[in-house]
């Protein structure tokens, strides 16, 4: 119980970082490009301020990857051992791509003045790649844990190993494609939201606005770019999802009773009494449209399963928070350019008002994601293979460890937000304007 | 060589990276809490500019590590996550302290000293903490109950031979980083601050080598098969002392701007001092584990993962190693960084 508890929490923050870790880089490039092709340099300063609040947050990931990878080991011994025999490549390789971040990482941090241009562009660019790398190869171990592949349990026993077949499990490419897009989706609409802030406040020079406008229609941009694609590779992942997780999709959507042209439930809540999701916008024939791109669709239902398999059924309403907040972020994204670009009006303070909103609620739809992802497998923590109860340590101390480790995360958050915000209040973006 | 004893070797090949770096990254900690606030030299600064790019990457080789041991060795994570849940989970919050709080102090000058003195105080008690698991993998501190092991923790807390390995750690930490730091320093140009590592050096060195030894006598009778496979390791050892002899010498030789230590041969002669007794260590500790319950046989992955991991390490070490050349010239040996 500990050990569920223990390594959620660890998750859930190590996600807020890890993803803006994974997104920012490619905002630092977006910005060094910018200052190549125009020579404006407000997007030369844009990518040194955000390279410092990328060095900040990058600290607290490293720290708690860490923390994740090592209490994998320790409070899933049952499943390591599973892990190790089958899907250790990514695991390691993984490292790898996590080294190559580091090393470009601190070149790009103090060795930046002594570099040429093309030389400190490459070393952000490998920065991003070693970044996203790791991302998607941890990715591909929760892929494997979703849609199990590349070995047969005889007796017990893991038996016929196949590392590659492991590694390309089933659902490897889509989510590897939904985490990275999303985690630019994120970063970028998190960069809008600062900006959009900042333009919000009154006594800002027009020099200062012009250089935050800049920020913000740049992340604009990149907002509604990632949110189409992650919607694109969303419904791929639906389709990966009927496919070989039709119960995790029966619960997602609250689906008891097996069906064609099945409806689309949205909001709501899905009550076991009398098998429906209550208080729900339905859209006929939807569900089954997405699952199979046609009306008459066999979309599988929970009562397919043994009861004691279902996952809780209030999964429904994370992949109702993922979906609606991504949505969302694309209507308003795609809105917001048109006012811009084909009406050629200038941003009501409303609009940038809402637009703060749009990096939490990002930063929401991530956390919803991977809760939805992680909790819709269960019973499960290897789809059909192995339970989540048989996984756990039995140590006795984990509820010790469980206490130190919310406060040191909750400490964190705290210090964090606080030494950012020391940190920006000292070197306003007034100073670097004049400086340089 | 036998799969398994491949896999050992390369894990064990981590864990020889990962304990020389990180004794420079938590001895470095080390030296920039003493010296941080008033010294005329520039033995804080040193510390500092050593650690600012370089403690990341260290960090990972902690993660390769441990990556490495449960990849090579799937069967060994029931007993190691059961025995050392606690030692890990309570380094791995200081470990975050450390890493976290170095890099705000770079944001946050005010509270530079408090960070730094953390800094300090950590890089003191992870070590301590990590090597305290060296004792245990020897025998004697676990006992097996209903088939599942458990950590004597009274037992560790109260043997001698415990604090004997942490204080065998904490001057292996002191002496490498300080004489690192001496040829750094030396590097950077800083005669003052070298001069003052090297002091420092001179200390622990000889003191390192009596620790190590004395460490041997505090073992546990039931490590008594670990010392017999010890002795057929002699030449190993001997190379070692030989090596550290060599190294020791190096200090006191005079260098090109006619202070005494030659600080470079002086490092790479104690780097391979610890090799070649890190390497005999670890052939003495084959083929357990955990003495007596695990051995790397048991734990040991099947063939098709072990030649898929080998594959991936090939590649991957050989991709990083141009990447670990650019770093050691922009911030070893690039003198605009170093004389700044």
């Amino acid at each position: 119980m500990y050990a569920r508890a223990l390594f959620g929490s660890s998750l859930v923050f190590h996600i807020i970082y890890a993803t803006l870790g994974v997104g920012l880089p490619l905002i630092i490039i977006l910005g060094e490009v910018m200052n190549l092709i125009t020579k404006d340099r407000h997007y030369a300063i844009m990518a040194r301020r955000i390279t410092k609040g990328f060095a900040i947050l990058i600290a607290v990931s490293i720290a708690s990857g860490t923390i994740v990878g090592v209490l994998l080991s320790l409070l899933w011994p049952g499943f390591m051992e599973m892990v190790g025999q089958v899907i250790a490549l990514p695991f390691l390789i993984e490292i790898f791509a996590f080294l190559i971040e580091a090393v470009f990482m601190s070149i790009y941090l103090y060795a930046a003045d002594r570099l040429s241009s093309p030389m400190r562009l490459l070393s952000i660019v490998l920065v991003a790649i070693g970044a996203v790398g790791s991302a998607i190869l941890i990715t591909d171990a929760h892929a494997w844990m979703n849609t199990p592949d590349g070995f047969r349990i005889v007796n017990g026993e893991v038996v016929d190993v196949d590392p590659l077949d492991a590694f390309f499990n089933p659902s490897f490419f889509t989510t590897a494609i939904h985490v990275t897009v999303s985690a630019y989706m994120t970063a970028a609409f998190v960069m809008a939201s600062v900006a959009a802030f900042k333009l919000l406040k009154r006594n800002k020079t027009n020099e200062e606005r012009a250089y935050h406008m800049k920020g913000l229609t740049m992340a604009l941009v990149l907002g509604a770019v990632m949110s189409m694609a992650t919607a694109v590779n969303g419904h791929e992942t639906a389709q990966m999802l009927h496919e070989y997780m039709p119960r995790k999709l029966a619960a997602a959507e609250g689906l008891f009773e097996t069906r064609t042209h099945a409806p689309l439930a949205i909001g709501g809540f899905t009550d076991e009494e009398s098998e429906s999701v209550l208080f729900a916008i339905e859209i006929p024939w939807a569900l089954s449209f997405l699952a199979g791109n046609r009306f008459d669709t066999e979309v599988m239902g929970l009562n397919e399963f043994p009861k004691d398999e279902w996952p809780p059924l209030f999964v429904h309403t994370l992949f109702n928070v993922m979906v609606g907040i991504g949505t969302l972020l694309l209507l308003y994204s795609l809105f917001l350019i048109a006012w811009k670009f084909v009406l050629k009006k200038s941003f009501k303070p409303w609009m940038l008002a809402g637009l703060t909103a749009g990096g939490p609620l990002a930063i929401i739809a991530i956390e919803a994601g991977w809760l939805f992802s992680c909790i819709g497998r269960q019973p499960w923590t290897i789809t059909n293979v192995m339970k989540t109860t048989e996984a756990a340590t039995r140590s006795n101390y984990v509820g010790l460890l469980f206490f130190l480790f919310i406060g040191l995360y909750i400490a964190l958050l705290f210090i964090t937000s606080f030494v950012l915000y020391t940190y920006f209040k000292r070197n306003p973006v007034i100073k670097d304007l004049k400086e340089g | 060589m036998e799969a398994s004893i491949i896999a050992i070797t390369i894990l064990w090949s981590f864990l020889y990276i990962y304990s020389m770096l990180g004794s420079l990254d938590f001895g470095a900690g080390f030296w920039g809490m003493i010296y941080g606030r008033k010294n005329n030299t520039g033995a804080s600064l040193i510390a500092n500019r050593f650690l600012s790019p370089t403690w990341e990457v260290t960090n990972v080789f902690l993660v390769l590590f441990v990556v490495a041991l449960y990849s090579f060795f799937p069967f060994a994570a029931a007993m190691l996550g059961i025995l050392f849940i606690l030692p890990i989970g309570l380094g791995l919050v200081l470990l975050t302290i450390r890493t976290t709080f170095m890099v705000f102090s770079h944001s946050v000058k005010r509270y530079g000293r408090l960070l730094q003195v953390i800094s300090g105080i950590t890089g003191v008690l992870i070590p301590a903490l990590l090597v305290s698991i060296l004792p245990v993998t020897l025998g004697g501190f676990v006992t097996m109950n209903n088939g599942e092991p458990e950590l004597l923790y009274g037992k560790l807390l109260t043997s001698f031979t415990t604090y004997a390995h942490i204080l065998f750690g904490l001057c292996t930490q002191l002496f490498l980083s300080s004489l690192f730091l001496a040829d750094y320093a030396s590097v950077s140009n800083d005669q003052k601050a070298a001069q003052l590592y090297r002091k420092h050096a001179i200390m622990a060195g000889p003191v390192t080598i009596i620790v190590a030894v004395l460490t041997l006598f505090t073992l546990n009778h039931e490590a008594s098969w670990f010392l017999a496979n010890a002795e057929k390791q002699i030449y190993g050892f001997s190379m070692s002392l030989l090596l550290f002899l060599f190294g020791y010498a190096a200090l006191f030789l005079k260098n090109s701007n006619g202070k005494r230590g030659l600080f470079r041969y002086a490092v790479i002669f104690v780097v391979l001092q610890y090799g070649f007794a890190i390497y005999a260590y670890g052939a003495s500790h084959l083929p357990y584990m955990v003495y007596p319950h695990l051995s790397i046989n048991e734990a040991f992955t099947n063939p098709s993962m072990f030649y898929a991991l080998l594959l991936a390490s090939f590649i991957g070490l050989t991709i990083l190693v141009p990447a670990f050349v650019l770093f050691w010239k922009l911030f070893l040996k690039d003198k605009r960084y170093l004389q700044q």
